[in-house]
């Protein structure tokens, strides 16, 4: 029987290779959001420090902006980023030809309202550890400085300043809470 | 609209305590599964210890990534081991205190490896023994999972420690 409140909005499982995936024209009728994402770098790639990083509503400007606790197993670190064009990653993904998929989930509270800017909070990471790579586990705040409710969420991978995609294989579902 | 979560199954160890807190015969017909666990143990050489996750009777092949920090220090680890796979108090903190934790598992029926993550945290109201901790872990094996087992790494699970099992339908 259901037992809660989160109702599936959308899920798609990567047929091949992607180079980024969006929700579009979500509905504004629940009061928060969970993206959870199962993630690995699309083949063709040979670095290894490909990032998970989203945008709202298809806003590039730098408008975005983190700040993250993390661990990559041999030490903890706190940083944050100013003025960015995305939310930038906790972690990196693991690369094409490993055997790991990372798991990220993102609550993006009270998303629907006009009036304030929008708060996201990451928690996620991978075991693997790849050279040059961000090999985390942590967790991170975003924020979107807008006020206008989100009605897309577009998630992609960049390698460097590339677009690199995400893997077949790769999930990505949108839950809705009430 | 249909829901996301399902409740499967909760266990709730009585007087005497249990040596593990075991799922079997987990439905196939779901995408993700969770657990949420209010755990401690009778350990009493401990303040707070590890919890161990067995999937499908198999205790091996896990590797594990942890950030944790305690109230003065933040640190970082990797393990070779399912010990940790989440954390709990035990006999050392303040009596009647249990350990929160959540473990989600996405497509525990994919012929992938699984990976799963914990957050589990605790607090006793004194200068030492709280911690906040989360994991990231991989399980190397494709195997569709049936059966979940949660133990401590040492000790029993106390009366009144709690585990229950949620299935997550992405559609």
């Amino acid at each position: 029987m259901p037992t809660s409140t989160e109702i599936p909005i959308a899920t798609t499982t990567l047929a091949s290779d992607t180079v980024s995936y969006t929700f579009s024209s979500i509905s504004g009728s629940y009061t928060d959001l969970v993206l959870v994402c199962s993630t690995k770098a699309a083949s063709g790639h040979s670095g290894n420090d490909v990032r998970i990083d989203l945008r709202f509503n298809s806003d590039t400007g730098t408008n975005y902006s983190d700040t993250y606790l993390r661990g990559n197993g041999t030490s903890a670190s706190s940083g944050r980023d100013s003025n960015r064009t995305q939310i930038d990653e906790v972690s990196s993904i693991p690369p094409n030809s490993s055997s790991e998929y990372a798991l990220f989930t993102y609550n993006i509270m009270n998303y629907s309202n006009s009036t304030t800017y929008k708060t996201v909070l990451c928690r996620g990471g991978m075991t693997g550890t790849f050279a040059g790579g961000y090999n985390n586990v942590g967790a991170q705040v975003g924020l979107w400085r807008s006020t206008s409710a989100i009605t897309s969420i577009t998630i992609f991978a960049q390698g460097g300043n590339s677009g690199v995609g995400f893997a077949s294989g790769s999930t990505f579902t949108l839950y809705g809470i009430n | 609209m249909p829901a996301a979560r399902y409740f499967i199954a909760s266990t709730t160890v009585g007087a005497g305590g249990a040596s593990s807190i075991d799922f079997t015969s987990i439905p196939s017909t779901y995408t993700d599964l969770t657990i949420k666990y209010s755990l401690r143990s009778s350990s009493t050489t401990d303040d707070y210890l590890g919890v161990k996750l067995s999937l499908n009777s198999s205790t091996t092949s896990f590797t594990i990534r942890q950030l944790y920090g305690t109230g003065t220090t933040a640190s970082s680890a990797n393990y070779s081991t399912n010990n940790p796979s989440g954390y709990m108090q035990a006999g050392l903190t303040t009596a009647s205190t249990f350990a929160s934790g959540d473990i989600y598992i996405p497509n525990y029926l994919v012929s992938q490896n699984k990976f799963f993550s914990t957050d589990s945290v605790a607090e006793n109201n004194a200068a030492t023994a709280n911690f906040l901790s989360l994991l990231a872990g991989l399980w190397s094996n494709t195997a569709a999972i049936t059966s979940i087992s949660l133990t401590p790494a040492t000790g029993n699970f106390v009366q009144y420690s709690t585990a229950v099992l949620y299935g997550i339908k992405n559609s």
